[in-house]
């Protein structure tokens, strides 16, 4: 009995946790993903380098507010320092969105075009972030360390094995929570929401209801852009901010936003979390579990490991490619907002 | 002067002429209807009157007001009600959510209209949290005629409401549309089903080639003997 919990100990600790927090970032990564390609019928390439640039804005925000001695006691700074970050970020992507999008819209390009596009835009922003920032590692996470801490998980429980509860882990899932219940009950319940909805569901319809559709495309920008600056800063506090990282992590997310069925916003969150916990289940090493739930005679010597973490983004392909055989408009049935 | 004209309209949508010097209007609590064979121009009039369409000749007027250059968003503030013939509604929101969105342009309180399309269409009352979606045809052209009727419209225009839809289905839509012109709102509709919606017609418009070939009231269409041979089918 006790082998069992220690085994469970252990998958939670490596697994659970992590996958509970890096599935929230990619969710909320998803969705704005998904709610760009609803509304303005892109994928819209360059959400990673928004996340990144937001995770940016953060990293500097939360450096300057350490100089002029401002904390957030046992919460990490970078939370006083989002909302400004949101606010660049959102300007960013508006001031982007005049410069660049609106002729690509008032021309009315193919839905290629604007991929194509977002690309240069993503290489922009890119350039643009290490231009500011450099690119080197930073860790800019600060206030208490853990929430819970392996050792005095051990002291209460008495197992052999620990469980830790990270505060930038537990700080990732809470935030995460209230920002998809603000922007579900934004979608369902608000005038503005539902036009957002109605222009993705029927443009032409929406156009003769009278809604505004280069309203609703700024709305959109707006919320994308926050949601890839709460999911960019709350990835940099997890691991770390390293610009080149968010290229790497473009790839998760549109894996996520693709299985959970594209312009479902239920679906990228699912598909968040879908991605995520395959990742890590793949990619851990079985051995301790293994060891606790085997005779002393079948331990294994090996890790146990089914694939080596190198493969990790590799995996978010293979389980797209399943998916997209077996149920090809993804888990949750695509293109509704 | 008709409440609603669209007096000698020519033009199509590039440089060929769909319609040539076509006239259509309707007035106030009347039910007009505009038959013809295929591609006669019937859903092209109707777009034109829309603004859906530039016109290179003729124009559009309304209450007495020339509204030949006013784009559809515009002629929908002035009063006019659109309901197209296919993707008229929302369909993955809900039939309230669709009803909602159609009066978008108001910004005061929709309840009671919302009432009133629930008393014309009861079927949508037992449904409103259903997405549009998933309904039958029938239902989704009542959702998609209780949507436009969400602006308290002086004019509905409807491309081809029965489409689709069977027969028992189309008396009761045309048993609803009777209902709405009632209510002092002029109609003006497009219909592949001529005989029946000629029956209900105040005024009927024959279109051949998008040019005015008969008109007259919809009872003596149906008894002149040309317009039954070679549109009625005898």
């Amino acid at each position: 009995m006790l082998d069992i919990l220690n085994a469970l100990t252990v998958i939670g600790n490596f697994v659970i946790i992590p996958g509970l927090a890096y599935g929230s970032q990619l969710a909320l990564g998803a969705l704005g993903v998904t709610l760009v390609y609803s509304v303005l019928r892109f994928s819209n390439f360059a959400h990673g380098e928004m996340m990144s640039f937001g995770a940016m804005l953060s990293v500097l925000v939360t450096f300057w507010l350490q100089g002029a001695g401002i904390g957030a006691g046992l919460l990490p700074t970078a939370l006083i320092a989002l909302p400004v970050s949101i606010l660049g970020t959102v300007l960013l992507c508006l001031l982007i969105d005049r410069l660049v999008y609106r002729y690509y819209r008032q021309t009315r390009a193919p839905n290629v075009t604007y991929l194509i596009v977002s690309i240069g835009v993503m290489f922009t922003i890119g350039g643009l972030v290490r231009f500011i920032i450099g690119p080197s590692d930073r860790i800019f996470t600060d206030g208490s360390r853990f929430i819970i801490k392996a050792r005095s998980f051990k002291e209460m429980t008495g197992l052999n094995e620990g469980l830790a509860i990270k505060m930038t882990q537990g700080v990732t899932l809470a935030t995460a929570i209230v920002i998809v219940i603000a922007v579900f009950w934004f979608l369902n319940k608000t005038r503005t929401g539902k036009s957002m909805r109605a222009y993705s569901d029927n443009e032409d319809l929406a156009l003769l209801s009278g809604i505004n559709p280069e309203r609703v495309v700024m709305i959109t920008w707006i919320i994308a852009a926050a949601l890839a600056a709460i999911a960019g800063t709350l990835y940099g506090l997890d691991k770390s901010f390293k610009p080149f990282t968010f290229l790497q992590l473009l790839l998760p997310i549109f894996a996520a936003a693709i299985v959970g069925g594209v312009g479902n916003p239920v679906g990228a969150i699912a598909g968040g979390f879908v991605i995520a916990f395959s990742e890590l289940f793949v990619t851990f090493a079985y051995k301790k579990v293994l060891t606790y739930l085997l005779p002393e005679s079948l331990a294994p010597e090996s890790l146990m490991q089914l694939l080596s973490t190198e493969y990790k983004i590799a995996l978010s392909f293979v389980i797209l490619v399943i998916v997209l055989l077996i149920r090809p408009t993804g888990l949750f049935s695509g293109k509704t907002l | 002067m008709s409440f609603l004209i669209g007096k000698n309209m020519t033009g199509g949508y590039g440089s060929v002429d769909i319609l040539h010097s076509c006239t259509v209007g309707v007035e106030r609590g009347e039910i007009a209807v505009v038959v013809g064979p295929n591609g006669a121009g019937k859903s092209t009039a109707m777009k034109a009157m829309f603004g859906m369409l530039a016109l290179r000749g003729g124009q559009v007027i309304m209450k007495g007001e020339d509204i030949t250059t006013l784009k559809p968003q515009e002629r929908v503030l002035k009063g006019m009600g659109f309901v197209p013939q296919t993707q008229n509604v929302f369909p993955s929101m809900t039939v309230e959510e669709n009803l909602e969105m159609g009066a978008f342009i108001r910004r005061d309180d929709v309840a009671e209209t919302m009432g009133q399309v629930f008393d014309l269409f009861p079927i949508l009352k037992d449904k409103r949290h259903q997405p549009a979606g998933e309904l039958s045809g029938g239902q989704r052209q009542q959702v998609a005629v209780g949507r436009a009727l969400m602006t308290r419209p002086d004019v509905l225009m409807l491309d081809e409401p029965t489409a689709g839809v069977s027969p028992i289905v189309m008396d009761e839509l045309f048993d609803r549309i009777i209902e709405i012109a009632r209510t002092d709102i002029a109609i003006l509709m497009v219909e592949q089903n001529a005989k029946q919606a000629l029956a209900i017609a105040d005024k009927g418009y024959v279109l051949v080639q998008g040019a005015n070939r008969y008109t007259d009231t919809g009872e003596a269409l149906l008894e002149n003997p040309d317009v039954r041979r070679a549109f009625l089918g005898g």
